[in-house]
């Protein structure tokens, strides 16, 4: 069975819905102008060395409006992509690391299966972002979480607060956050989340993840006086 | 593979003849002050004194020398201290005047990058609330993580186009309280430290002529929005990013060459936190390997927080498949400290990293073992209780 075969029972309404979803983002011209074929995206792909992988035809697929090929990418291919950009150095000017930013962001948005399992395991960093305003902290370093760091992370673990407090800048004596972010800024942050959809489209792939993230917002949000309806 | 100077030097001479002032790109800045002359923005100028370098076409960039606003890095500050208090250490070297912020959040990117649980206008909105923070503050943003640096360039691309996100982002700035500004030049702090490279080099206090360096140019620095990055016809003729490398060369050290430099070093956003087979892979066998085998580095330079965490981290499985690693990983920032005598605990927090960095050290004549005794006797302290934190006049003690 070819892959595309996979998703042929998936009506090409559906498909074409969420090709046209990419298509009104308002990046997408910007990161698509054509492709020679070259393959020097392949080339310079951390990626494409790694799994079964191209952004060549990400350009492609997204150019030729080739359904089948996008809706097997959406599914099989855009959560390889390391993101480095790299493929920049394309001399038509295409971005396809940056319209695969785009399809990830679809395939958020549309709670696609294929999106909840490549964020699984993730959500502990979602949460950190969102709701601290930093993406990682001291205390997330846990033997268990970086076992192939070495023993190096348990001696880290085991000094942590002391460690944190022998930093001479006074924002980095922190262990939750990766610095000290103060309230006002966080309920600004929050706000932001709020007006600009983005816990909507958590609650696409993790409804638990949005219920939490929703509980602490609202209370220092409600605090500061903002409407969050 | 050796670098043809000879044809780089021709095309030089020829881009010199037609000069700078035909770019073969617009410039950003100018669409960024055509705007703020409509009244849709406020533009912050680069403070007094500035230092011009050239970029990839031959523009003049300025680079604040002090009165600068830190835009912290959320896995420097978080897993690697060291590299951001080395940064503030040189701006203390120097005597300038800078502000170190509590009203600054992250820029969010790894975060997009890695699960795209976010979209163009909140990404706007937040570069912009952070860009507002800074203004008020009346010191200039000085951008610490090089995917904030190259997410934020992307975001000025964007709003210059796009009336429709500069309004929805207005909105919510107005929400916020916060004035809608641009800052006049988007500054990475490798940057800076290249233009204060000659600076650092007359306070250096360490002979480095025998330190071979290879060097990883950060990818989100050099390949988003290529054209804002700085480069020097004195460093590989022009055809790569001189920040790094040139300070490498004034501070009196090594620069070697290795084929895999333009590859990135597997960070890859969601993989080194969820899927990190691929990121220790690519790390180790497309990056540490080729310069072992090719340069044989005594300690490998970035400007990159990503960029240091998969070097330095993913060396340590990697020993058990026999794979050639075993080389020191920091930024150029904790280099450049060390050179002018920082501490390499106290102020360059080596005790972060993992791969073994002691043998490169003792190459660069500093006594690692009195220098770690040092610091435990900081740490009893603190355990005690005589101090509750790390002062930097206990930093520089």
């Amino acid at each position: 069975m070819t892959l595309q075969a996979r998703y042929a029972d998936v009506p090409v309404e559906t498909k074409q819905r969420l090709f046209d979803e990419v298509r009104a983002d308002i990046r997408f011209k910007d990161y698509l102008f054509g492709c020679y074929e070259c393959g020097i995206c392949v080339a310079a792909c951390p990626s494409a060395r790694f799994y079964d992988f191209s952004p060549r035809k990400i350009a492609q697929a997204t150019g030729r409006e080739d359904l089948g090929m996008f809706y097997e990418q959406l599914n099989d291919d855009i959560w390889n992509c390391s993101q480095c950009f790299s493929c920049l150095r394309c001399p038509r000017g295409n971005n396809p690391g940056g319209l695969i930013t785009i399809m990830r962001e679809v395939a958020i948005n549309n709670g696609l299966t294929s999106a909840r399992q490549a964020l699984e395991g993730y959500g502990r960093v979602v949460y950190k972002i969102m709701s601290t305003g930093t993406q990682v902290s001291p205390d997330m370093l846990q033997p268990n979480a970086f076992p192939d760091w070495g023993p190096h992370v348990a001696e880290i673990s085991e000094n942590l607060e002391l460690w944190r407090r022998a930093l001479p800048p006074e924002t980095l004596h922190t262990t939750t956050t990766a610095w000290y972010v103060d309230d006002k800024t966080l309920t600004e942050l929050y706000l932001i989340w709020h007006m600009t959809g983005v816990l909507d489209m958590i609650k696409e792939v993790d409804e638990g993840l949005h219920m939490i993230l929703n509980d602490v917002m609202e209370e220092l949000l409600e605090e500061a006086g903002y409407s969050t309806t | 593979m050796p670098i043809p100077l000879n044809v780089i030097e021709a095309r030089r001479a020829q881009r010199d003849e037609r000069g700078p002032t035909a770019p073969p790109t617009e410039d950003i800045r100018e669409k960024v002050f055509e705007l703020e002359a409509k009244g849709e923005w406020i533009v912050q100028r680069v403070p007094e004194p500035w230092v011009g370098v050239t970029t990839k076409y031959g523009r003049i960039k300025k680079i604040p020398a002090e009165h600068t606003w830190h835009h912290k890095s959320c896995g420097q500050c978080g897993h690697i201290p060291g590299y951001s208090t080395a940064i503030y250490w040189l701006n203390r070297a120097l005597d300038f005047d800078y502000n170190d912020p509590k009203d600054q959040t992250s820029c969010t990117a790894w975060n997009y990058y890695a699960s795209a649980t976010s979209n163009v206008g909140a990404q706007a909105a937040v570069a912009m609330r952070n860009f507002g923070a800074a203004y008020e503050s009346g010191y200039f943003p000085t951008i610490h993580c090089g995917t904030s640096y190259g997410h934020y360039k992307e975001v000025r691309e964007e709003l210059v186009a796009h009336a429709e996100l500069r309004d929805e982002v207005r909105r919510i700035c107005d929400k916020l309280g916060k004035p809608f500004v641009m800052p006049e030049e988007i500054v990475h702090y490798s940057e800076w430290v290249y233009a204060m490279r000659h600076e650092f080099a007359q306070r250096r206090v360490l002979d480095l002529s025998s330190i071979d360096v290879t060097v990883h140019p950060a990818c989100h620095y050099h390949k988003l929005v290529v054209e804002d990055a700085i480069y020097d016809p004195d460093v590989y003729g022009g055809q790569r990013t001189a920040v790094v490398s040139a300070v490498v060369t004034a501070l009196g050290a090594n620069v070697k060459d290795y084929s895999t430099w333009f590859d990135c070093c597997g960070f890859g956003f969601r993989h080194i936190l969820v899927q990190r087979d691929f990121t220790r892979s690519f790390a180790t066998l497309r990056k540490i390997e080729v310069m072992r085998e090719e340069a044989n580095p005594d300690v490998v330079l970035t400007h990159d927080t990503g960029c240091v965490t998969t070097l330095d981290q993913s060396q340590f499985a990697a020993r058990a498949h026999d794979v050639k690693v075993g080389v020191p990983v920091m930024s150029e920032a904790q280099f450049a400290a060390l050179a002018m005598g920082a501490h390499p605990y106290r102020v360059c927090q080596l005790h972060w990293h993992n791969t073994e960095y002691r043998p490169l050290l003792e190459k660069m004549g500093i006594d690692w073992r009195e220098r770690w005794r040092e610091f435990e006797d900081d740490l009893e302290r603190l355990r005690k209780g005589d101090k509750q934190f790390l002062t930097w006049e206990d930093a520089d003690a």
